[in-house]
């Protein structure tokens, strides 16, 4: 059975202006410690399909269609039952770790207080614990500066840490919004590769949610291509590389500059396949 | 030489086929957010109603039987009496009511107005240049400001009143002069905010000179918390003419505002209740519109709007 | 045409930029944060000179203090054979109509209170006062156009473009005097892939046409070599590596430059799983070597 089972799912905005379809029609399915990466430009609803499932919508947003998880239908369950979902078997990294990280508690503090919470730990063991997957995340001198505040760690140590906060409760799922977009490119690099290693560690599932193609040719066996809220292209990775079909991905991969390849010019996205389909 | 190659005949030509070109008017962030506020059920129905408080004001007086310093002899100390059209009864001089509170509404709208636009002005512009030029002129400025604000403005009323003597310009003025400060202020923290934004770089990296950033790309863009503080400064400044007049220093007999017609009509509220109902009326309608409209615009002009 | 033979257009020599930090309270000491250290270098005309670096590096503040937005502490930037920091006003005045910037945001650098026409507008006002009305509408409405944007649109504001939108209205905004280098602060690093080819190719396509040179800041190196004949390479503040676009990028010198080229994705995934072996061999030898 797959772990995250994604069917028809739409996602409304309710605005001044009349309803936005965010997400149009979204389906995937995620097997068990497999990585999948969701990739489409900004306004493809790429972002939303994903914080859907977390319940994690804006409270104008309205979600349909069914997720499972494991078996079990989360979508629009009430917050109470998200919660013990979200913070126990589906952990999330967003873009800017200072969302997630309270910037006036001590990093032990905050790490420490979801295990004694939801693992029932005693406060030295979850210290312990903590210190172990703050090493794991390749933190240096994790014994001493779990003690720090977060703005005391640079951006990519940052990250780390939301990574490591991410899998303390070893989650069966992890979703990873933009997690390295607003990093340094060598910083960035440093991530991703960090994420492949855990991801095998740790046998965690991954959602990558990036407009980075470049980062997810290495990282992910499947990619999911959208724009304008529907799915574009979705299959193994390498296959859509190798040969993309959709003409969309086709023009997104063309149209960025690559350090191997030296092109003249760059080529644009069409989109001439959005008035075709409209007319069919 | 345009004149002989008629290089300007061609070119207005051109700019004017250009004008006819349909080029559509965009929509301007404040047609935006008027376009909001006319949405909002309650700042329209409170503008409408200070609408119709100003006409009446103004408009009123002509067709009210009685004048504001008119004593009727044979009707002092009455209830509503509509005979003899006192239609909100007379006070102890045996003047007309409706008529005063007419007068008053007037004058507390004049006020307002005179020193609401008196402290946008100068607390526009002055927290504008402070904010822009920042360091050492910022800080000047703004030392300025604390030692005007440590100085009770009722004290410097009446230096201005002793200096110049009773005038209800003086009054404006006073007022206006007071409320500025908070005004540059806000604007001031607004300047710091706007002055970090790329596009007063831009405007900056083009040569442009302060003075023309100022008024070209700050001042237009601190309209939406200026207009807010604004419509929250009018009562304030409608209760403190209330307060001067009633000291004696601001709008003089015969003449009056709603601040003086309640001062005169609280303490004989319980026997002659009509002279204190119709003012107080008037000014809590008043303030309680300019508190919607006030509240109505920040939801309107908040740029970063759902 | 070999550049070096030309005399070029700017030269920077060994320019530092220095900021004074808030000292704290009345005994803590000032500290002095050096953002730029000792950069040189030379542009020519119709050149484009890439600078990359991370964020921090001072390719921001090195660019500003070129057009004198902000003060050098030492060293010296000729632009046209003057020296920027000893220009008076009216020479200043010139500067910046020869050198226009295109900035990161495409939205946050326009004004929004104002339409598309007075914004592309705005730089002619300055240095152009004497133009009339209609001659100035006339100029607008063709450089809307040579940046792809349809002249009807003049009365729109910012808010109703989209992003790839803006930003040619920023382009349209830095040409209108007709500027001699255009400083591309990572202009096209907010935009979206699709659209920021677009906007890639319309700054090519302008430069060949108008001859100009460009500065181009990025921190993707991937699109300031697509650009860029020449690419320099700014760590902490200094050059590590300055050179013809190829070399820099095949055939990197120093070990920073090595180390952001490896880190560079490149949307293949063979290509990838060596590239990422091969980060965690450098990554091995920075820890051993420190």
């Amino acid at each position: 059975m797959a772990l995250l089972e994604v069917k028809n799912l739409k996602i409304d905005f309710l605005t001044h202006d009349g309803p936005v379809h965010a997400v149009k029609d979204l389906n995937y399915t995620l097997e068990k410690g497999k990585t999948l990466a969701i990739v489409g430009e900004s306004g493809s609803g790429k972002t939303q399909g994903a914080f859907a499932l977390m319940g994690l919508l804006p409270k104008n947003g309205r979600a349909s269609g069914s997720v499972m998880f494991d078996g079990k239908e989360i979508l629009n369950l009430p917050t109470k039952e998200l919660r013990s979902y979200r913070a126990e078997r589906i952990g999330i990294i967003f873009q800017d770790p200072m969302t997630s990280l309270n910037p006036y508690l001590r990093i032990s503090r905050q790490m420490t207080e979801v295990l004694e919470l939801h693992r029932g730990m005693s406060h030295a063991a979850a210290l312990a614990e903590s210190v172990r997957m703050l090493e794991a995340v390749r933190i240096p001198d994790a014994k001493n500066r779990v003690h720090m505040y977060p703005h005391e760690f640079s951006g990519g140590m940052r990250q780390r840490v939301m990574i490591a906060m991410a899998l303390l409760c070893s989650p069966e799922l992890l979703i990873a919004d933009e997690p390295t977009t607003a990093l340094d490119v060598t910083v960035q690099a440093e991530i991703i590769d960090l994420l492949v290693d855990l991801q095998e560690d740790f046998n965690t599932a991954i959602i990558l949610i990036t407009h980075d193609l470049g980062i997810v040719a290495g990282t992910c066996e499947d990619t999911l291509v959208m724009f304008d809220g529907r799915v574009m292209e979705y299959r193994k990775t390498a296959d859509i590389f190798d040969k993309p079909e959709h003409p969309y991905t086709q023009g997104l991969l063309a149209a960025v500059p690559r350090l191997d390849k030296k092109v003249d010019r760059l080529s644009t996205v069409s989109y001439d396949f959005m008035a075709a389909k409209g007319e069919a | 030489m345009p004149g002989l190659t008629g290089k300007d005949q061609v070119l207005t030509d051109y700019a004017n086929k250009l004008a006819v070109l349909d080029a559509p008017k965009g929509r301007s962030l404040t047609q935006d957010a008027l376009r909001r506020l006319s949405k909002n059920k309650a700042a329209v129905v409170s503008i409408g109603i200070v609408v119709l408080i100003i006409l009446v004001a103004f408009i009123g007086p002509y067709f009210v039987p009685w004048g504001y310093s008119e004593v009727d002899w044979t009707s002092i100390r009455k209830p509503p009496d509509f005979d003899k059209g006192h239609f909100l009864g007379t006070d102890q001089n045996g003047r007309d009511m409706l008529a005063r509170v007419l007068q008053g509404t007037q004058m507390s709208l004049i006020v307002a107005a005179v020193a609401t636009v008196v402290s946008v002005t100068i607390g526009v512009i002055y927290g504008a240049v402070s904010g822009y030029f920042g360091g050492r002129v910022d800080s000047l400025m703004m030392r300025f400001v604390d030692v005007m604000y440590a100085l009770p403005y009722i004290l410097f009323v009446i230096i201005l009143v002793v200096m110049f003597g009773r005038n209800p310009v003086l009054l404006f003025v006073g007022i206006g002069a007071i409320e500025w400060l908070t005004m540059a202020r806000i604007v001031r923290g607004q300047t710091l905010s706007i002055k970090e934004k790329e596009f007063i770089e831009a405007a900056r990296a083009s040569g442009a000179k302060p003075f023309a950033i100022i008024m070209r790309h700050i001042v237009p863009n601190l309209s939406g918390p200026v207009v807010i503080y604004a419509t929250l400064t009018i009562p304030e400044i409608i209760i403190a003419e209330s307060f001067l007049s009633y000291l004696g220093l601001g709008v003089q007999e015969p003449q009056t505002s709603l601040g003086t017609l309640i001062s005169a009509g609280a303490p004989v509220a319980e026997v002659l209740p009509w002279m204190l109902l119709g003012p107080a009326a008037v000014l809590v309608t008043l303030l309680l519109c300019l508190t919607y409209i006030g509240d109505g615009l920040r939801d309107a002009l908040d740029p970063k709007d759902r | 045409m070999s550049a070096s033979e030309r005399e070029p257009i700017l030269k920077v020599r060994d320019l530092s930029v220095e900021f004074t930090l808030g000292s704290n309270g009345l005994f803590g000491g000032k500290k002095i944060l050096r953002a730029v250290k000792g950069v040189s270098f030379d542009l020519y005309q119709g050149e484009t000179l890439g600078i990359v670096g991370e964020s921090g590096c001072g390719k921001s503040t090195l660019s500003r203090a070129i057009i004198r937005l902000l003060p050098a502490s030492a060293g010296e930037a000729v632009w046209l054979g003057r020296d920027i920091q000893k220009m008076n006003s009216n020479e200043l005045l010139d500067l910046r109509k020869d050198i226009q910037m295109i900035f990161q945001d495409p939205l946050a650098s326009l004004n929004p209170r104002m339409t598309a026409g007075d914004i592309i507008a705005e730089p002619l006002k300055i240095h152009m006062p004497n133009i009339g009305k209609a001659e100035r509408a006339v100029r607008v409405a063709e450089m809307m156009q040579k940046v792809g944007l349809l002249p009807t649109m003049i009365n729109k504001y910012p808010h109703e473009f989209s992003g790839g939108q803006c930003q040619r209205i920023g382009i349209a905004r830095a040409l209108i005097t007709n500027p001699k280098l255009i400083i591309c602060d990572e202009a096209v690093s907010a935009l979206d892939v699709s659209i920021r080819a677009q906007v890639v190719n319309l700054l090519m396509d302008l430069q060949k046409e108008l001859g100009i040179s460009l500065l181009f800041i990025s921190h993707d190196i991937a699109v300031v070599r697509h650009i860029a004949q020449r690419i320099m390479v700014l760590y902490f503040g200094e050059v590590v590596e300055i050179g013809e676009a190829e070399q820099v990028t095949m055939d990197p010198h120093h070990d920073y430059t090595k180390r952001l080229i490896a880190s560079v994705p490149v949307p293949d995934p063979k290509v990838e799983m060596e590239r990422r072996e091969e980060r965690r061999k450098l990554r091995r030898a920075a820890a051993k070597a420190a």
